[in-house]
């Protein structure tokens, strides 16, 4: 499997996935 | 000294807009630069005049930045980085500038000192700070988008 991170698009969608990813996390931390 | 959060708030922003600028514009413009310059050997130009003078502002201000953040924290900083209640969001945040940080000072630099030639490597050598280098840049390249997010989203995006 290719590495994301060797295509700059591949690290701007790992880094917005990373980003819904956390989002959540949060949101069940705080108990929204 | 209530001035001194809005001073540290300031000096964070603009020490981030400088390391986050500087990222961007090494994984955005400089490694597709390197390639085309490499094909018509003119990457002397980028590698002996521009990279050294962009990596040295780049790791300062990832130090300044994140310095400045810890002092706006002060006496949340504990709160923070222990997810506190009320201090979730600032706190991923928080980390992931130090995460990325650690990626500056820990992987980048000592890898780019072995590529620019400031200390000795074997070609081999080279060859492996080169790949690590890289892909310690495109991991905060990737990190900055959920740091960005939730630094922002601490006081202006409701969870």
């Amino acid at each position: 499997m290719k590495n994301p991170l060797d295509s700059l698009w591949g690290t701007v969608i790992t880094g917005l996935v990373l980003t819904v990813i956390l989002y959540y996390a949060v949101k069940s931390l705080i108990g929204g | 000294m209530e001035i001194l959060p809005g001073i540290f708030r300031w000096v964070h922003i603009m020490a981030g807009v400088m390391w986050v600028g500087l990222l961007y514009y090494f994984n955005f413009v400089q490694v597709a630069a390197l390639k085309a310059a490499q094909a018509d050997s003119t990457a002397a130009g980028i590698t002996k005049h521009v990279a050294p003078r962009a990596l040295f502002y780049f790791r300062w201000a990832a130090l300044a930045t994140w310095l400045a953040g810890a002092a706006l924290l002060g006496a949340n900083f504990v709160s923070a980085f222990t997810l506190h209640a009320g201090f979730q969001k600032i706190g991923v945040g928080a980390w992931l500038g130090t995460i990325m940080l650690l990626n500056v000072w820990g992987l980048i630099w000592p890898n780019q000192k072995k590529i620019l030639g400031l200390v000795q490597a074997t070609d081999e050598q080279k060859n492996k700070a080169r790949r690590v280098a890289f892909l310690a840049s495109r991991t905060n390249t990737a990190l900055s988008i959920p740091m960005l997010f939730f630094m922002v989203a601490q006081t202006h995006i409701p969870m």
